[in-house]
């Protein structure tokens, strides 16, 4: 089968490369292009261990192919941290809150409340847990990635993190 | 796993999509979201040689108001639908039934052309599509034409789509101002299908049903549209009696399969539940 040249910005720089139409972007991405954060958990759209952000969107990179990415702006959790290297919020939340155990859904879940957190800037722990209700960790029971979540959105937004009662 | 080959084709023209499909005949699939057909490709339960994206087509996104209906664009995706004002002040039960499928990813890229063409059971949409007397705009071979939701679903992926065509946009009448809605879905987690599910419209006058629509998901091999049901329903001021009688005329046109959801008794019963919660909700919503 022809491969097919796509061109696309992953976490701000430009990558062109050839692909089968059949490749799925996160095979591309962890293959291709050597970015190994986005996981392959459940492979069948269910687990967002493998969620990327994609023009704005948070989308399951195992449920895209990466010819349908082409042209597309996407971060990945290596683009996560901030320019001067240090810890974007959400990655310090999720280590102070110890919003993880093994890691393995960390990538998505980091990913995702990320683009949760662009089109909602102070959500209600409600919210948070509808707005990743995509992300399945099988080890921390999520109150601790809830936890993370609200201590990045209280850092972005410069009001002091209180740590609702038990 | 790994999809088979296919080589892939990005129209950017309705008229070059149906070209394009009309072309290929068997050997094409279109591809909206993906959301449906993706998780099958990889599975090789389907295995097309070619897709055809319709995401590059821009006739194809978007909401509007046309004359006294509202007309989407079939590659308009959930999140979009969801955020729309137009939808969500105009046809709320869209909104309500969207918040209830899949899970965040899945909307951002799922969409509501995809969703009703694919003709699968327990797909939420095609339900909602019939309670509204929704009509599908198809472009084909042999030019434009309509086809109403109540007539559309034969059997489980089993349409009136003709090969080559392409779902353009859906087109719903708009519901009378004051009406009530509601959609409710049993499921046993996000993410999940329905185990039943029922949309509900209706209009009030007088504290008596005026009119009154239901759709059923996921109870039968296609949406069911339970006009019985409804019929039974007005003139009513859906007392308790009144309405039992109704739900007993959905459930008896239910068929679900049994399985990991339930035993297909319970399904039944669950379509009535369902029903009975979306009647007394649509009612609260209603302008007497």
């Amino acid at each position: 089968m022809a491969k097919s040249q796509v061109a696309m910005k992953i976490n701000g720089k430009t990558i062109e490369a050839l692909v089968e139409p059949r490749t799925l972007l996160i095979h591309f991405l962890r293959e291709q292009v050597n970015l190994t954060g986005p996981h392959i958990g459940c492979d069948t759209s269910h687990c967002g261990a493998c969620t990327v952000d994609l023009d704005g969107k948070s989308v399951k990179s195992c449920t895209v192919f990466a010819v349908q990415a082409n042209g597309a702006d996407i971060r990945t959790i290596e683009g996560m941290a901030n320019a001067d290297g240090t810890l974007h919020a959400l990655q310090e939340g999720f280590r102070e809150m110890h919003g993880l155990q093994c890691g393995f859904c960390t990538p998505g879940m980091i990913t995702r409340a990320y683009r949760l957190l662009q089109e909602n800037a102070n959500p209600s722990e409600e919210e948070i847990r509808y707005g990743i209700s995509g992300n399945l960790c099988r080890c921390t029971g999520y109150q601790n990635i809830v936890k993370a979540i609200q201590f990045a959105a209280a850092k972005i937004n410069g009001v002091p993190f209180q740590e609702a009662a038990e | 796993m790994i999809p088979g080959s296919f080589s892939y084709h990005r129209p950017t023209s309705v008229q070059e999509a149906v070209g394009l499909l009309a072309k290929l005949g068997d050997d094409g699939r279109a591809l909206a979201g993906g959301h449906s057909l993706i998780p099958m490709m990889k599975l090789r339960l389907a295995t097309p040689a070619n897709l055809v994206d319709l995401a590059g087509i821009a006739e194809l996104k978007g909401a509007r108001a046309d004359g006294n209906d509202i007309v989407i664009g079939a590659m308009m995706t959930q999140h979009e639908l969801i955020a729309s004002e137009l939808l969500t002040a105009k046809v709320p039960i869209l909104r309500e039934t969207s918040l209830l499928i899949a899970d965040p990813q899945v909307r951002y890229v799922g969409t509501l052309g995809g969703n009703v063409a694919n003709g699968d059971p327990g797909n939420d949409m095609p339900a909602v599509m019939m309670c509204l007397n929704a009509a599908y705009q198809v472009s084909g071979k042999s030019g434009e034409r309509r086809i109403a939701a109540r007539q559309f679903y034969q059997g489980a992926y089993f349409t009136a789509l003709e090969p080559g065509d392409v779902l353009t946009a859906v087109r719903i009448p708009a519901p009378a101002p004051g009406h009530g809605y509601a959609y409710e879905k049993l499921k046993r987690k996000i993410g999940d299908y329905a185990t039943a599910a029922a949309a509900v419209m209706l209009t009030m006058k007088a504290g008596k049903v005026e009119s009154c629509s239901i759709g059923l998901t996921n109870v039968a091999e296609t949406p069911l549209w339970a006009e019985e049901a409804a019929k039974i329903l007005v003139g009513s001021a859906l007392d308790a009696a009144t309405v039992k009688r109704a739900v007993a005329a959905a459930e008896a046109i239910t068929a679900p399969a049994a399985d990991a959801r339930g035993p297909a008794q319970y399904r039944t019963k669950m379509a009535g539940v369902m029903l009975t919660r979306a009647l007394a909700r649509a009612k609260s919503r209603a302008r007497a």
